[in-house]
């Protein structure tokens, strides 16, 4: 192993398929027309010398140390901003240009301390390689006189010279090691889009500055680690590299948080991470990064991990820790019995979309062959699972049909129920770039979510909508689409069944579906409607992309296929630019539901009553397949209180804190006799268990993680699991102690299993993705190297399907005794039930859940800002403090649910939608008032929790 | 399940189907009921019909002799 070192071509390369040849000293080289010829040289192997110059940032020409010769031409270019020419005969080293360049870099070192041993960039910074590169010997200007470097000069205070400033909690800048080549300004405006820097004053004075001279931390920015990664110096440094020094190998993995996947390379020293770096092959990401990603991995090492199995017999006694033989015969006993005497179909599994491909088909497999039921069920169910039963109706498969590349085709983007700034922030960096080149925005969201109106970005059309009326509002830009005639028909007539086309067309021409007829119950503005639904239709390439603020509702199928409906209507299907894309919310949630995580399929999206299908994993499993669909998550909930559902082994995930209507959640938990978790910490879940198997990271384990856009990342082991076991063995031990015989011996014998028998993953082995860094499904013979874009010439389903949308208002409605609506979301720097996210410093970004209000709302109640607030449903209640804002409409309040003291899940219902069991958490009618603090149920389930996580420790052996 | 939630849902799926032509909206109430509906679910949705299937929807009501007997006990 070694530290993986990423050539730097110093510009971006050019996208045009014209080329042209140049001659640099000597040496002929092709390359695209527009491409720089500092990027050029490099592609011919010779690095010019630079600064200010790196390639995920346009050029920018102002370090003078790239100069070159060009014959012909006069005088010396910088080769980052000057283009190649056919027939250019380039040198990059000569007289003039040695004495130039040492003569500039003299300057530079003359206003640069020269603590180069104990720098912690020592090692890795770009002036000390270029001081030698030009073998700059001496400074003759000397170090004295005016400078940013001294704290004083002479007697007198220094007054260029600024401390350093520590307040991000993952980087320092050090304005005395600044060269202001502004790499880190670029990065922050061309890459993350978020413009928090600047440069400040002129000449001598510059300065780099985050917004008006402000400290980082009280600034915009974000931290995504952007101008990090650019600073050629020590002035921009990870906190961690300070303190632990310069990795020596490093080791490309997949980000463990949302459904972006971001490629990073973990730099270690030994077994210990020093940083996380954003991987530039990485095909999802590009080379950026979000504050998750780039830095909050501390969780891995919180005092709060479990490492060693515990038991009890009941939830009221403490914890007791034990050695894995006895957790796993005590939980395979239990299990055993419970079968025993309720029956086969009384215990389950839920499978996690935190973990990997391999870890959720071995718990899948657990309940299928060893259990012998289908009860198994994943967080999907509570978040995109109406994308799976939507999709699959409209074009026949349930996954996003682009990669995110596709966003630098777009022309007019839609963007309905999600927030990717916050949620999915590196493809929200990815599609602010496009924007910023002129592509148009439809935002369509309750809530007027960042991307409404950022530095150089604002949406062409926002629509507000009430919460709960997305149908209405789709099928009536398709009533606009049909009606006004904008609809491809050469796509329809050719790719979609035409006669179905046609009812639909009826049915979306009645006057009801108008966007002057649904005004009065979206709230959404006919004209503005209209508008936005003729940019779409007429404005180029068009893609949706959508989060669970379309999933999360009693129609949110019905909303993914009013989707599917719209993309087709517009032929916005089958290329680089288009499509539907399904925003996933965690790092394995597609693979989770590729794996046959849902309790009707097996693996690849196949229903368990066919028998075609069961004999496939029946012969290699040598048992016999229940042909009857299994319980979903609510439905395990639902018969637990029965008393029929008795014990579940739930990995990864937390569904007390995540799943709605928690007091329901709590009383079917408290109704089984054998709750297992499996997990990093004691999450709130497990106040209500017997069993607390430890789980190993993303950092501990090798397997694979199915991003958003079908793409199957390696997950690589970096570290040796804390808690003895990656968690597809943890599974293994546990089906072995009920009886099973499973051998692997490594997740990658897992995959084969699963190539072998799911045919949209038939070509994928690790030697593949060791091969090509990565595919997407399916990935098979029709498709060796695996699919970007999917229903390229016709649809899965063979022609695509229009159906029938009707609006249904929600049964949820606001009255008298509630008459708010309640909607949720995320935010950028904590990530789901936060159980990872608030083990780490970004908590500094937001410690608690606030419940955005709007003024006209808290006026009427007698609400202040931050004012403690009781938010009560027909389901529950709870307190949090209050935020003014107008981000949300007059009638809708918005809040988080990273927190377990708020535990907004505690309010929302046990609604869901009709199709899936997907549950209606984006619309609850609530009541806010005035409050003085926590409510009972919060001060009695923080005891509750305290109670539950006792533990007696084991005597250490003699 | 509660027997009014077990009805919502029923019902909630022909709602859905209310909009396609009756006998495939029968049909496809059935279909959806017996692909995702577990049989315990099944088994609680024909003790409902059993005892008159007091508000269920009337595609609900017709679709009972499509959906599939449960077998097995849970």
């Amino acid at each position: 192993m070694r530290l993986i070192q990423e050539t730097d071509f110093g510009t971006p390369a050019s996208r045009t398929e014209k080329t042209v040849t140049l001659t640099v000293d000597g040496f002929e080289v092709t390359v695209p027309e527009g491409t720089s010829v500092m990027r050029a040289s490099m592609e011919a192997g010779i690095q010019i010398p630079k600064l200010c110059a790196t390639d995920m940032v346009d050029a920018f020409g102002s370090c003078r140390m790239c100069l070159v010769e060009i014959e012909g031409r006069r005088g010396t270019p910088s080769s980052c901003t000057t283009p190649v020419a056919d027939g250019m005969v380039v040198h990059t080293q000569t007289e003039q240009l040695k004495g130039l360049r040492r003569g500039v870099m003299e300057l530079y070192i003359s206003d640069h301390p020269l603590d180069c041993l104990t720098c912690a960039a020592n090692g890795d910074c770009e002036l000390q390689d270029m001081a030698g590169a030009v073998g700059l010997r001496d400074v003759r200007y000397g170090y004295e006189g005016d400078n940013h470097v001294q704290t004083r000069n002479g007697d007198q205070p220094n007054m260029r010279w600024m401390p350093k400033d520590e307040s991000n909690p993952y980087f320092t800048y050090d304005p005395s090691k600044c060269i202001v080549c502004s790499r880190c300004v670029r990065a922050c405006e061309e890459v993350q889009g978020t413009f928090a820097l600047t440069i400040e004053g002129r000449g001598f004075d510059s300065r780099v500055s985050p917004g008006m001279h402000e400290d980082f931390l009280s600034s915009e920015c974000v931290s995504c680690g952007a101008c990090v990664q650019a600073c050629p110096t020590a002035t921009l440094t990870e906190k961690s590299v300070i303190e632990i020094g310069q990795p020596e190998h490093s080791v490309v993995t997949t980000c463990a948080y949302c459904g972006v996947g971001c490629s990073f390379k973990a730099e270690m020293r030994g077994e210990e991470l020093v940083r996380m770096v954003p991987y530039k092959d990485g095909k999802a990401n590009r080379g950026h990064s979000c504050v998750k990603g780039r830095f909050a991995w501390g969780y891995a090492n919180h005092k709060d991990r479990i490492l060693n199995p515990m038991i009890r017999e009941t939830i009221d006694e403490p914890w007791r820790e034990v050695s894995w033989e006895e957790a796993l015969s005590f939980t395979a006993n239990k299990l055993k019995s419970l079968q025993k005497d309720y029956g086969k179909n009384s215990i389950g599994v839920i499978t996690s979309s935190r973990c990997t491909n391999e870890e959720t088909f071995l718990v899948q497999k657990l309940t299928r062959a060893v259990f012998g039921n289908n009860n198994t069920d994943t967080c999907a169910r509570v978040c995109h699972s109406p994308t799976g039963y939507g999709l699959g109706q409209a074009f026949g498969t349930s996954a996003g049909t682009q990669d995110f590349d596709s966003v630098e085709h777009t022309d007019v983007v839609i963007v309905v129920g999600a927030n990717p700034t916050d949620g999915h922030p590196v493809f929200g960096s990815r599609l602010k770039k496009r924007l910023r080149e002129g592509a148009k925005l439809i935002v369509i969201d309750p809530r007027r979510i960042d991307l409404v109106r950022t530095p150089h970005v604002a949406a062409s059309h926002h629509l507000p909508l009430k919460p709960g009326t997305n149908v209405a509002v789709m099928t009536a830009l398709s009533h606009v689409i049909v009606t006004e005639g904008l609809m491809d028909e050469a796509f329809i007539r050719e790719r979609c069944d035409w006669d179905e086309f046609q009812d639909y067309a009826e049915f979306v021409s009645d006057e009801k579906h108008s966007p002057e007829a649904t005004e009065a119950y979206t709230g959404v503005p006919a004209g503005e409607l209209r508008a936005a639904a003729r940019l779409f239709a007429t404005g180029g390439n068009g893609a949706i992309y959508y989060g669970l603020g379309v999933t999360e509702h009693s129609q949110g199928s019905t909303t993914v296929m009013a989707i599917a409906n719209l993309a087709m209507l517009t032929g916005n299907i089958g290329r680089p630019g288009v499509g539907v894309n399904p925003l996933r919310g965690q790092n394995n949630v597609q693979g989770s539901c590729d794996m046959g995580s849902f309790p009707h399929e097996l693996p690849g999206y196949r229903h368990v009553k066919l028998p075609e299908v069961r004999e496939i994993f029946e012969s290699l499993w040598g048992v016999e397949i229940d042909p009857e669909p299994g319980l979903r998550i609510p439905n395990m909930l639902d018969a637990a209180v029965d008393g029929t559902f008795k014990g579940i082994y739930i990995q990864g995930e937390d569904i007390l804190q995540s799943d709605p209507d928690t007091h329901h959640v709590a009383a079917g938990l408290a109704a089984m006799e054998c709750v297992i978790v499996h997990d990093l910490f004691l999450n709130e879940t497990a106040n209500y268990a017997h069993v607390f198997l430890p789980g190993s990271t993303f950092l501990e384990k090798d397997g694979t993680f199915t991003n958003a856009e079908r793409r199957i990342n390696r997950v690589r082991k970096v570290m040796s699991p804390k808690n003895g076991y990656a968690d597809w063995e943890v599974t293994q031990l546990l089906a072995n102690a009920m009886g099973a015989n499973w051998t692997y011996t490594h997740p990658s014998q897992v995959m084969e299993e699963i190539a072998a028998t799911t045919p949209s993953f038939a070509n994928v082995t690790y030697d593949l993705l060791e091969e090509k860094g990565s595919v997407q499904w399916p990935c098979n013979d029709a498709n060796p190297e695996g699919s970007p874009v999917m229903h390229v010439d016709g649809f899965v389903r063979g022609k695509g399907k229009f159906i029938v949308t009707e609006y249904v208002a929600t049964d949820e409605r606001t009255g008298p005794r509630f008459p708010l609506l309640l909607t949720t979301g995320r935010i950028l720097s904590q990530y789901n039930v936060g159980a990872q996210t608030r083990r780490t410093p970004n908590s500094v970004w937001h410690d608690e859940d606030r419940l955005e209000i709007h003024p006209h709302d808290a006026e009427q109640r007698g609400i202040r800002d931050g004012d403690y607030v009781r938010l009560a449903s027909r389901a529950g209640e709870t307190s949090l403090r209050a935020l003014i804002t107008d981000r949300v409409a007059p009638g809708v309040v918005y809040t988080t649910f990273h927190h377990p003291g708020t535990q907004a899940n505690v309010i929302t219902t046990d609604y869901s939608d009709w199709a899936t069991n997907c549950p209606e958490y984006k619309v609850t009618a609530v009541q806010v008032t005035p409050s003085n603090g926590p409510t009972e149920w919060q001060v009695e389930y923080e005891e509750q929790a305290k109670q539950a996580r006792r533990i007696v420790h084991a005597e250490p052996a003699e | 399940m509660s027997p009014d939630k077990l009805v919502r849902m029923a019902n909630q799926i022909a709602t859905f189907f209310r909009s396609k032509p009756h006998d495939e909206g029968v049909a496809g109430v059935a279909d959806h009921i017996n692909n995702f509906w577990e049989p315990r679910m099944r088994a609680q949705l024909f003790d409902l019909y059993a005892q008159g299937g007091e508000g269920l929807d009337a595609l609900v009501i017709e679709a009972r002799d499509k959906i599939r007997p449960v077998t097995q006990s849970a």
